[in-house]
């Protein structure tokens, strides 16, 4: 028998549907979060460097040898020494950072038992956490010191001095996404070598490091790249002056450090800030293109390997 | 020994020699930091304001902004983070929008930090008027640290057995439903592990916060977000290269440089300590 009496149960005050849908919409609105940051600091830079092209020339800014905003016979907005000076750095980093690195990846991949590794690895990410003041600090009482005594220098404040310090914060992005790399070759291709008489390190050296070279390259662009952005390490130690460097053992001034210097001494809203921007421009559009060729990399790397 | 084995010996001692030169870098780091900070560590050194322009007393003002810092940069990181993570793991269906927002996220976490300093001037000291402040910091490390939260909470999503939400769904949950009872319970520690590790990371950026809201020196600690701040990292830096006596305030960089490799260890060790407990939660 029905009980008539039987209340309806209570509604709620949305449909159950409804509600998902709208909670659906919330969480794809915050998905889109990461896009509109992105776009957002692109369109940014662009909106804020565009008034200083109102009075320096562009084709003087990018091919222009002085940097000089504050002169009170001629303002100078050149970046090609910055230029110079962040590839110097960074390419210095990568000489000593990229075989180090891989080496290390191959290490830990395949020579290093279990137990080293799960020691080493770890240890690794520490190297990853040290924060780049730190490392910078150092550049200056330790790095920097030790260069000045070996090349008779009288400061060691220099682009060799930035260019190991780049190395030694390159170092874990490189490690870690190359070792990822060399793991992920299928097994039977170290298989197939060490049964046709190889032996490990023939095997590490003509098979495994060949097979994961697209992986291991984006390694070294990616690090690369986070030498190109740093800048509390080659703002404290590479001696930051505003010229054309002579040589690695010169004074050298990035972009970054140049907008980390300059930003906070000037006003705001004026065609020196404005270009400080630019300079932000350029950095963001070196660092965007370096990280999208690694990316494209790594997925190719990433199918073939499925 | 034939030939293959003397390149193979002398070639696994070449990878050795690397992985050594890599380790003894970081044994360098920490020794000496270690060594000349701990001189200098005492109780006063912590919890006392700075005296005599900078070159006596302690680093209090510092450690407080730095912790007030934190606490902005993770109420914005964690949650956007792990919203946008549920959105990429539980909702999309891996079409191009999806794809579009990783490669956001892996371009976003590429971008250089100063950039994101600059992003923080315009748009939250200047449009939106905070001033430089801890907010205004906070903020900007927020978004520079929200590509880390994203990835690592996805992870954490992950992880989660597929068997959880088709068992819920099945039962005729919503999807909201299953995420919430199902899927979160079981995937917050993953998320909070890669969130304090992102927070670790961002406790020792300098780089945005020198134009957003950082002080040289304040006699007072801030009384509400809106206010400037001494952080760790920007105070190492102006003990290493701005102050007037670098000399003579040597041993305060050290002891700086020291509390912030240790706070930043410390981070780290507790979201090692939640993953650990997660993970012997998911064996019983």
């Amino acid at each position: 028998m029905i009980n008539r009496n039987l209340q309806p149960l209570k509604k709620p005050w949305i449909n159950s549907s409804t509600k998902d849908k709208i909670i659906h919409g919330f969480f794809f609105f915050n998905g889109l979060i990461s896009v509109f940051v992105l776009v957002g600091i692109f369109a940014l830079l662009v909106y804020t460097s565009i008034p200083a092209f109102k009075e320096i020339n562009l084709t003087s800014f990018l091919t222009g040898t002085n940097w000089n905003p504050t002169s009170y016979v001629k303002e100078e907005y050149g970046i090609v020494p910055m230029l110079v000076s962040t590839f110097m750095v960074t390419i210095g980093a990568l000489c000593i950072a990229i075989p180090l690195g891989i080496g290390t990846a191959a290490y830990l991949s395949d020579v290093a038992g279990n137990r080293t590794r799960e020691i080493a690895k770890p240890v690794v990410e520490i190297l990853a956490g040290i924060p780049s003041v730190v490392i910078g600090f150092l550049g200056i009482i330790l790095v920097g010191p030790f260069l000045a005594k070996i090349f008779g220098t009288s400061n060691g404040l220099n682009a060799l001095n930035g260019s190991v310090l780049l190395a030694v914060m390159a170092l874990p992005t490189i490690i870690s996404i190359s070792e990822d790399a060399l793991n992920s070759v299928p097994k039977n291709y170290d298989q197939a070598s060490l049964a046709l008489g190889a032996s490990k390190w023939q095997t590490v050296y003509k098979v495994k490091i060949p097979a994961a070279l697209s992986g291991i390259i984006a390694a070294c662009m990616l690090g690369m790249g986070r030498a190109i952005g740093e800048t509390m390490t080659v703002l404290m130690a590479t001696g930051c002056a505003p010229a054309m460097p002579e040589s690695f053992l010169g004074p050298v001034r990035t972009l970054t450090s140049s907008i980390a210097i300059e930003l906070g001494e000037v006003a705001y809203n004026t065609t020196h800030y404005y270009a400080l921007f630019a300079l932000g421009l350029v950095l963001f559009i070196i660092t965007f293109f370096i990280n999208m060729v690694s990316d494209i990399i790594l997925h190719r790397f990433e199918k073939v390997n499925r | 020994m034939n030939n293959k084995s003397i390149t193979q010996f002398f070639g696994f001692g070449l990878l050795r020699l690397c992985i050594v030169l890599v380790l003894s870098a970081l044994a360098v780091i920490l020794y000496d930091i270690f060594h000349k900070g701990g001189a200098i560590i005492s109780w006063e050194f912590v919890s006392e304001m700075p005296k005599k322009g900078m070159t006596e007393g302690g680093i209090f003002p510092a450690i407080i902004g730095t912790f007030y810092l934190t606490i902005i940069t993770a109420l914005l990181s964690i949650p956007l983070g792990m919203g946008c993570a549920i959105y990429l793991h539980e909702y999309s269906k891996g079409g191009k929008i999806a794809r579009l927002i990783r490669m956001s996220i892996r371009n976003l976490s590429g971008v250089p930090s100063i950039v994101y300093g600059l992003f923080g001037v315009v748009i939250f000291v200047q449009f939106l008027q905070l001033d430089t402040s801890i907010l205004s910091a906070g903020l900007t490390l927020g978004l520079m640290t929200l590509p880390w939260t994203i990835t690592a909470s996805e992870e954490a999503l992950k992880n989660v057995p597929q068997s959880y939400r088709d068992g819920s769904l099945a039962l005729g949950a919503t999807r909201w439903q299953s995420i919430r009872t199902n899927v979160l319970p079981y995937s917050i520690p993953g998320m909070l592990t890669g969130a304090v590790l992102g927070l670790s990371r961002a406790a020792g950026e300098t780089a945005p916060i020198l134009f957003t809201g950082a002080a040289f020196f304040l006699p007072f600690l801030p009384k509400s977000f809106s206010d400037q701040f001494m952080a760790l990292p920007y105070h190492l830096y102006i003990m290493a290269t701005q102050h007037h006596a670098i000399d003579k305030v040597r041993p305060i960089a050290y002891g700086t440089a020291l509390v912030l490799i240790v706070l930043i260890f410390c981070m780290n060790f507790f979201a090692i300590l939640i993953r650990y407990r997660l993970r012997k939660v998911k064996m019983e």
